[in-house]
């Protein structure tokens, strides 16, 4: 690869008190591209985004951010060097209003191209709700809250939980049909995926991962099913 | 008329209460601690305006100006090194931090200012009054207090909903993991609450000390009026704490009205019927 990689994760081992749920991961992500990590329920693919960004307890695990080490940091540091989490669950701030939630995204005031503006842009729905309770959306208006929340940070890397988990086949579609707006201005994307289908389309690479070890790794063209399937069940 | 002006003058004092509870209201809608040590701080703020009344001679109200921002700092220092330390999953090492820090001020103050009964002179205004009607009249120093309730209150309803400070503390207050992922730095935002607590504590705290005695002992007495305002308005209300304090303060008047034994005791009992029959207060915070 030409360019030292954004994104660089070594020897990842998280741990939730004594219970381990990642051993080992390595992977790294170059600028501008679309990373989808799959795998079936709890196999460690939540606990990667978390750790990434110091909400799980990691031991002697590298995870450098443009060459930089991001293991230990506190998670506003993290954030505020330039990625920006997704939760699985969405997780609004009830309190606040879509336009006071896309706000508090934004209140690093790190400059990129995502603006208020822009995001009502890449949804319209939220620029006509702007001043409704975020949590009086519906679900699929409630995850482009979320995915915009996280974009007004500007952040160089996004990381997108469980992007459909839970939303209607139309919600989805049209959320994947953003995706590829998000990335055109810039920002390198990490989605977690139970969908597999839907994950590979917008795709540039997948990881896949089985009981927190990762057991596949390529390009969705070179990939067989036979082998995303062998990786995903162990079978 | 008589019944008139006792329920006006439990008005005026629910201003009191609603000072009382206020800062108590913020730091719990905040970081969900009780701080039990609030009214002994209401106290230690009295006293710190003593000192400084005693050493320079100037006005009790003046002393706001100086009482204040010692509190306010004092509250970004304390939540800085003592409670952002205990703060995590459990509610209880807070709350029990918060219990000990209560005994520390009692005993702190008894040792250095002793379990005298003391009181700060604002001068004639402490005595003046304006006469509505026969039988009817309005002291300046509850009407003081009554405006610097509403006028508290107001900002902070201000600062709470309309400026980027009070985003981040509602953002925090809903979801403290997804607030850092904001970017918010947590334990700043809790220390900036605390500092805002303590500075109303200071207002409380002159109001107390020139109205009635203090000794360091009438602290807990404080905290349960600040407590009572704040379940009777509704957690998470601020206007509703204004209305919870005037409610008490008008109940205790009325209770004293019928038989000065029980102006404490009708307080109480109000208290426990709206927590009896509402218990989420009368004004809840409604959320989406």
């Amino acid at each position: 690869m030409p360019d030292a990689p954004l994104l660089e994760i070594e020897n990842l081992q998280a741990f939730y008190g004594s219970f381990q749920a990642l051993f080992g991961v390595s992977l790294s992500v170059s600028v501008g591209e679309t990373i989808a990590v799959i795998g079936a329920n709890s196999a460690g693919k939540s606990t990667l985004m978390k750790s990434i960004v110091g909400l799980v307890q990691t031991k002697n695990s590298q995870i450098r951010f443009r060459g930089n080490e991001l293991s230990g940091l506190e998670t506003h540091r993290i954030v505020a060097s330039g990625i920006a989490l997704v939760p699985e669950g969405r997780r609004l701030f009830r309190s606040l209003s879509v336009e006071e939630n896309l706000m508090a995204g934004g209140q690093l005031k790190r400059n990129g191209p995502w603006s208020l503006a822009e995001i009502y842009n890449l949804f319209p729905v939220l620029g006509e709700r702007r001043h409704q309770a975020a949590t009086s959306l519906s679900g699929g208006q409630q995850q482009m809250v979320a995915i915009g929340r996280a974009l007004m940070a500007n952040p160089e890397l996004i990381l997108i939980d469980e992007l459909s988990l839970g939303l209607a086949p139309i919600v989805i579609k049209d959320i994947y049909a953003a995706l590829p707006r998000v990335t055109a201005a810039g920002t390198t994307a990490i989605v977690v995926e139970q969908d597999t289908a839907q994950a590979l389309t917008v795709a540039s690479r997948v990881y896949c991962l089985r009981g927190g070890r990762i057991t596949l790794e390529g390009e969705p063209s070179a990939l067989s099913r036979a082998d995303i399937s062998n990786a995903y069940f162990g079978v | 008329m008589v019944w008139l002006n006792a329920i006006l003058q439990g008005v005026l004092v629910g201003g009191l209460y609603a000072l009382f509870a206020a800062g108590l209201s913020l730091i719990f809608g905040v970081m969900r601690l009780v701080n039990i040590a609030h009214g002994d701080l209401i106290v230690l703020a009295a006293y710190v305006a003593l000192t400084c009344v005693t050493l320079t001679g100037m006005n009790p109200l003046l002393a706001i100006l100086v009482v204040a921002p010692l509190m306010a700092l004092f509250g970004y220092a304390l939540q800085k090194f003592i409670f952002n330390r205990t703060l995590g999953d459990d509610i209880l090492p807070p709350l029990l931090v918060s219990f000990g820090l209560s005994v520390i001020i009692q005993n702190a103050l008894l040792q250095v200012y002793t379990a005298d009964s003391r009181k700060l002179n604002a001068g004639p205004i402490e005595v003046a009054s304006v006469k509505l009607a026969d039988g009817l009249s309005v002291g300046w120093m509850p009407l003081i207090m009554f405006v610097s309730a509403i006028v508290i209150i107001g900002a902070l309803q201000f600062m709470f909903y309309s400026t980027p400070l009070g985003r981040a503390l509602r953002a925090t207050s809903d979801d403290q993991e997804m607030a850092r992922l904001m970017g918010y730095n947590n334990r700043h935002l809790y220390s900036i609450a605390m500092a805002i607590s303590l500075a109303i504590v200071a207002v409380a705290g002159i109001f107390l000390a020139s109205r009635a005695n203090f000794d360091p002992s009438i602290g807990p007495q404080r905290l349960i009026f600040g407590f009572e305002a704040v379940i009777i308005g509704g957690l998470g209300n601020l206007w509703g704490t204004l209305l919870g304090g005037i409610i008490l303060g008008v109940a205790q008047a009325v209770g004293a009205m019928i038989d000065p034994g029980w102006q404490l005791l009708a307080g109480h009992i109000v208290f426990l019927i709206v927590l009896a029959v509402k218990p989420e207060g009368l004004f809840p915070r409604v959320d989406g």
